[in-house]
């Protein structure tokens, strides 16, 4: 290797070190203000206030949260499997990071271009469930075995009909490519995806709640039950790390709807005449937040709102309901798709 | 080319050391989570082959759902691990003489003969913009559609079969039923007693609120 390629090289590995940080930063940033965000929205839902005391109107509350977790010791219980008890945190929020990767968050504006986008994002979702069971079985508690055996059951269940529900829209797009789904439904709002594959939205969003152990979905932790499930025997960094990744994971999950079902970075109204006009200034990944950040509040609504579900009652939603519905939309979507009438076209 | 090679060597040395403490390693949740590495770094190097489709879908089928069910029954699994190694130093020497046949075999067949690697050229790179999943699903779905079909056929008969064996009928059975859940509402499960409201005269007011309490509900 000659001393030019060398230098090459070293520029190529910079930039790209340099465009992780700046996925990166803003994530765990979001993440934190994800955490004010929903404690804020959830106490005004239940007509309280949140918090408000650290900072004007508790805005430094993330900050000093994060100042706590830092300083606390990290425990390792007696009998616990030390090498996969510290592993367990960085393997939940290795895949959560590096899906990131492949998210287009304007034209062109992104990571890693790859053909295979929506598979990527698959496979890393699935990897991420590994943390979830090794952390359960290394603290050597009941609890937390009880809550990884809870999650792993949940995740493949869910994750069948998640993938289903992928097909569909890459039916749709022709493509795996993400940037390339958001191109496919340039038009308008008519084009986007949620009107054709209506029914794998559906099925696709609440499987996103699901596999982020979200409420109502949330039987891996179920604090009522099991205490706190899988890391209930986690404090301080490592604590932090599961809940950073788990929130992480609910932003990617409302991103990748905007992205899929709602049109990505596109602007709605696009082809609208002077509305067109008037916003054409908002810059794409404008949209693309805001988009975002509507399924992010939803996800803080629903747990303002349902009641934990009851295991079976999770069980019999993904296989008996979620599953079929996809099946039989799936050859809907074909069938539309060859015969091209509206609004498959 | 020499970036490739390093990748290559560092997922095959991964692969190699991954595998063999998979039958080594003592206890047998570990060696399922080695099994997992070892999957991990065949995707990496199926990937290096261009091929990956394949690559992604490894990770997905097998470390995403197959090792999972698989660590779940291990996990649950109370094994003697004492017993499991007993006769190990007796049959030692029937098990080597296997693994080198086995290996002989194989080694044979990969270097000579119709499936060496002098019979294959080697393929030409494609472009950044070749897509693998089109290109595999239209060959499945034509030239090779009835092996597809059949291996599709296998697979269904073998998910009747494990349902089959493990299905003890509907006798024994406690599942809720969901339809008689939802039936239920305010109208057959409360009944709603409107009482005068009044306060009783007791001395101990401490023990009054709770049987009002009782009372109203």
């Amino acid at each position: 290797m000659s001393d030019i390629d060398l230098v090459e090289w070293g520029i190529t590995l910079f930039w790209i070190l340099a465009k992780i940080v700046m996925i990166i930063l803003p994530l765990v940033l979001a993440v934190a203000y994800a955490t004010y965000a929903e404690r804020k929205l959830i106490g005004y839902m239940q007509m309280r206030v949140g918090p408000n005391r650290v900072g004007p109107k508790g805005w430094l509350q993330p900050i000093a949260d994060t100042v706590k977790l830092i300083m606390k010791e990290i425990v390792l219980p007696q009998g616990a499997s030390k090498v996969l008890f510290i592993i367990a945190p960085i393997l939940f929020i290795g895949p959560s990071f590096a899906a990131w990767a492949v998210v287009p968050f304007d034209a062109g504006l992104v990571l890693a271009d790859i053909n295979l986008g929506l598979l990527y994002i698959l496979a890393m979702t699935s990897i991420g469930v590994y943390g979830v069971i090794i952390a359960g079985w290394a603290s050597n508690s009941k609890y937390a075995f009880l809550g990884a055996m809870r999650s792993a059951a949940q995740i493949v269940s869910y994750e069948l009909a998640m993938g289903f529900a992928l097909v569909g829209v890459l039916m749709c797009a022709q493509s795996t490519n993400l940037g390339d789904i958001v191109m496919a439904q340039s038009g308008g709002i008519h084009q986007w995806y949620w009107i054709p594959l209506f029914p794998l939205l559906v099925v696709y969003w609440i499987s996103g709640v699901a596999e982020t152990n979200r409420a109502p979905f949330d039987m891996a932790e179920g604090e009522s039950e099991i205490v706190a499930g899988f890391h209930v025997e986690y404090g301080g960094m490592a604590f932090s790390l599961f809940f950073l990744a788990e929130y992480a994971n609910m932003i990617l999950v409302s991103f990748l709807t905007a992205i899929m079902f709602f049109g990505g970075w596109l602007s709605p109204f696009e082809g609208m005449g002077v509305l067109d006009e008037i916003t054409s200034w908002i810059p794409g990944t404008l949209w693309l937040l805001i988009k975002a950040s509507v399924f992010l509040f939803m996800l803080f609504w629903l747990r303002a709102t349902f009641p934990r579900f009851r295991y079976d009652q999770i069980m019999r939603l993904g296989w008996k309901i979620f599953i079929p519905v996809t099946l039989v939309w799936l050859p809907v979507v074909a069938i539309g798709i060859k015969l091209g009438f509206w609004p498959f076209t | 080319m020499t970036f490739q090679l390093i990748v290559f060597y560092s997922f095959a040395a991964w692969l190699i050391f991954s595998a063999l403490m998979v039958i080594t390693s003592k206890n047998s949740v570990k060696a399922a989570l080695f099994l997992v590495l070892t999957f991990a770094s065949a995707a990496a190097i199926w990937l290096l082959l261009e091929a990956e489709f394949l690559a992604l879908s490894l990770i997905v089928v097998y470390v995403g759902a197959v090792m999972v069910l698989l660590l779940f029954v291990v996990m649950m699994l109370d094994i003697d691990y004492a017993a499991l190694r007993q006769g190990f130093v007796n049959k030692l020497p029937i098990a080597i003489v296997t693994s080198l046949a086995f290996f002989g075999l194989l080694y044979y067949f990969i270097t000579h003969g119709e499936f060496g690697p002098q019979n294959y050229a080697n393929p030409a790179p494609k472009g950044a913009d070749y897509s693998n999943i089109k290109e595999l699903g239209r060959i499945l779905y034509t030239d090779y559609f009835i092996a597809f079909e059949t291996a599709a056929v296998i697979l269904l008969v073998a998910i009747i079969a494990a349902i089959a064996l493990t299905f003890r009928g509907r006798k024994h059975r406690k599942a809720q039923v969901i339809s008689k859940q939802l039936e239920a509402n305010k109208k057959n499960r409360l009944k709603i007693v409107s009482m005068e409201a009044s306060i009783e005269e007791t001395e101990n007011s401490g023990e009054q609120e709770p049987s009002t309490a009782e009372e109203k509900s």
